[in-house]
């Protein structure tokens, strides 16, 4: 096992600013093993997916995380973990200092949770919202469910001023969702996840069902409701260009590993994993009009047998014979920004055997 | 090869490979007739990638589907040429399309896993059709399909032709449709959304494939997505669909560059960039209009901040607008 690394917290939370989700070492495994007849009379051994393996990160109140990764490298399990949805199989996290499976009964009044203070919006808005019930129905359920208002007229008062903030107008309330464009319904998804006066959103692909002219307003949209309302998000998505304009902060995942973790703009211009700059160098730019380069060869591993050491030595132009052997562990490299290679954090690296 | 600079194939003199006629595609419908594409006319030379983007419903698909001959019915070719060669194919039996398609044009789609059986090794599909086409015997085919395989970047192609292929991963699945696209030479390959469902590290390794096909074989490609990134890496020229017609045709510098009509400004405008940041990315208002309810006139008028009287009643053509044409009634002042 490797030893717990908690150098993510200090230097970060000195840097101003006060912290409202903690992610300490947290792991997801899912058990996909044989059935139990199949593993006695085959001998098949229990197999677990490391979904997410010992991710740790902090989020402070106003900015915007954002994550990145390809297919299956674990960033929508741990948007699940942060809101709840899931139970960690190891480590925990962390809302204003409370353990997130305890948000349902920490109460902050008579009436409503903590649970209130977080809120998700999901990527597809045509499987988000319930299609027998009407907008204001939709939207007025958190409402509902955290019994924030009681009378009728006050919760229509406040559908009504939802859907304004969301560029939709008083009257959609009374439609269903079919009769809504893609990014209309992902406007009614963010009506509804404001609707309990969140603190924190955790946004999983949010525009990736949008065609970009639409991206570009709800993008907007959500950019405007943070400066007015002052909210924390979390923003997932496989689109870089995305993230870059979006977040404060960015993680980088692989195959359920955070690999880097930067601020926004060191990030994207001085990226030090070699994984971070390989995914960097394989998006389409516009400014490469009938460049030609060379791609990295190889794709993302079985998750369900990951490479031992350093999960992306097979693929690394780097690796040597201690990234297969030792997990390089997530270190800070300098005051902002950590890294998981040893390339990067042993300083004795060149000299070490190749591989 | 044809020039890459030239937007307006015909004043080179060189006749273009495909070329499009005021496609008309319609579907009947309980409560009327809707026009899905309006009046589309563009051509491909030999050799020449020519990407074509818009938004969901723009009819970029619904191009490339009248093209190979499969529209969806009761989706009709409602007037309008498509001419292959100096064959005119939209009037062709579906017996003499089917002929050529594969070995004339190809197709490539989104979703990799649904286009091949899976209850057929690969080699079988490859054979199959390079057995259709071509006049070669199984162990000529045979040994045509490990070629293929291998052209396409798989690695051992003797050991991976007996695979199934749910025993591939997605990107090498990819692989093997376009090896299944090149079976018989096509002149002219349709790709639709091909590198969407893959990861950004794959989709980079499909496009540089596909750059290489084109280049090494003179295969032309219509590549339709809806990724300016890809279409700027990937295509000589770019046509810009707005509900079902097209906006704006030109090189693919100029059109990411020096755009002339207000969408495709909009368009490139609202893309967030990798390079640079911006605190807000500007924004076209609105939504494209659904089929049945396309504005008179420009059907981007409601959404264009240049409009003026002329776009609310006459419909812009294709004209001139310095390095690429656009159907936009402002910039013919």
């Amino acid at each position: 096992m490797m030893p717990a690394v908690y150098s993510a917290s200090t230097p970060l939370a000195q840097s101003g600013g006060e912290t409202l989700v903690q992610v300490k070492q947290a792991s997801k495994h899912f058990d996909v093993s044989e059935p139990w007849l199949n593993r006695l009379i085959e001998r098949k051994p229990r197999r677990f997916l490391h979904a997410v393996d010992q991710v740790s990160f902090e989020i402070k109140k106003g900015e915007t995380f954002g994550l990145v990764g390809e297919s299956g490298c674990g960033k929508s399990t741990v948007a699940r973990l942060l809101v709840g949805l899931y139970d960690c199989s190891g480590g925990e996290v962390r809302f204003e200092g409370y353990p997130i499976q305890d948000i349902d009964r920490i109460k902050e009044s008579d009436t409503t949770s903590l649970r209130r203070k977080i809120q998700m919006i999901f990527q597809d808005p045509y499987a988000s919202l319930n299609p027998r019930w009407t907008v204001g129905q939709i939207v007025a359920e958190p409402l509902k469910v955290h019994r924030m208002l009681e009378s009728r007229s006050a919760i229509l008062e406040r559908v009504a001023l939802l859907l304004g903030q969301v560029g939709l107008a008083a009257s959609d309330a009374a439609r269903y969702p079919h009769q809504f464009s893609g990014g209309q319904r992902q406007r009614i998804s963010i009506a509804r996840a404001l609707a309990s006066e969140p603190e924190f959103l955790v946004c999983d692909e949010p525009t990736s069902a949008l065609d970009v002219s639409v991206q570009a307003q709800v993008l907007n949209l959500m950019k405007d409701l943070q400066k007015q309302r002052g909210l924390t998000y979390l923003f997932i998505s496989h689109n870089l260009a995305v993230v870059r304009h979006v977040s404060d902060r960015v993680g980088v995942m692989y195959l359920g590993r955070l690999v880097e973790v930067a601020p926004n703009d060191v990030l994207f211009e001085k990226a030090l994993h070699p994984y971070t700059r390989m995914l960097l160098d394989a998006i389409p730019d516009l400014e490469r009009t009938g460049k030609d380069r060379t791609p990295v060869a190889g794709e993302v591993p079985n998750p369900l047998a990951p490479p031992s050491g350093c999960a992306f030595h097979p693929r690394c132009p780097k690796a040597k014979a201690r990234c297969q052997r030792e997990r390089p562990a997530l270190t800070m490299v300098d005051e902002t920004r950590q890294v998981a290679c040893f390339a990067i954090s042993d300083p004795d690296f060149d000299k070490r055997d190749a591989r | 090869m044809p020039s890459i600079q030239n937007y307006n194939s015909d004043q080179y003199g060189e006749a273009p490979l495909l070329e499009l006629r005021h496609l008309q595609v319609e579907f009947p419908t309980r409560k009327g007739l809707l026009r899905a594409l309006d009046d589309v006319s563009f051509s491909i030379m030999r050799g020449e990638t020519l990407g074509v983007v818009g938004e969901s419903g723009a009819g970029k698909s619904l191009t490339g589907a009248a093209i190979i001959g499969l529209l969806e019915p009761p989706g009709r070719i409602a007037g309008g040429e498509i001419w292959l060669e100096g064959r005119r194919i939209d009037s062709h039996s579906p017996e003499a399309m089917r002929k050529l398609r594969g070995k004339e044009i190809a197709a490539i789609f989104q979703d990799p896993l649904t286009s091949l059986n899976p209850l057929f090794t690969v080699g079988r599909q490859l054979t199959d059709t390079i057995q259709t086409h071509l006049s070669l015997t199984y162990s000529q085919s045979r040994q045509r399909a490990v070629e293929l395989l291998a052209r396409t970047g798989i690695p051992a192609p003797e050991l991976r032709i007996d695979h199934y292929p749910h025993q591939f991963s997605g990107g090498m699945r990819q692989r093997v449709v376009i090896a299944l696209a090149l079976a018989a030479d096509p002149k002219l390959i349709v790709a639709d959304e091909p590198t969407t469902a893959l990861d950004v590290s794959i989709q980079a390794q499909i496009i540089r494939l596909l750059k290489q096909v084109s280049r090494d074989l003179g295969t032309s490609i219509m590549l339709i997505t809806h990724d300016m990134g890809v279409i700027a890496e990937t295509a000589d020229r770019v046509a810009v669909m707005y509900a079902g017609r097209v906006a704006e045709i030109g090189a693919v510098d100029a059109m990411i560059h020096r755009p002339k009509h207000p969408y495709t400004k909009g368009l490139m405008a609202s893309i967030p960039s990798i390079r640079a940041h911006r605190d807000r990315l500007a924004q076209i208002e609105g939504a494209m209009p659904r089929l049945d309810v396309i504005p008179k006139g420009c059907a981007f008028n409601p959404r264009c901040a240049a409009r003026f009287s002329r776009c609310l009643i006459e419909r812009p053509e294709l004209q001139d607008a310095g390095e690429s044409r656009a159907a936009c009634w402002a910039l013919s002042q």
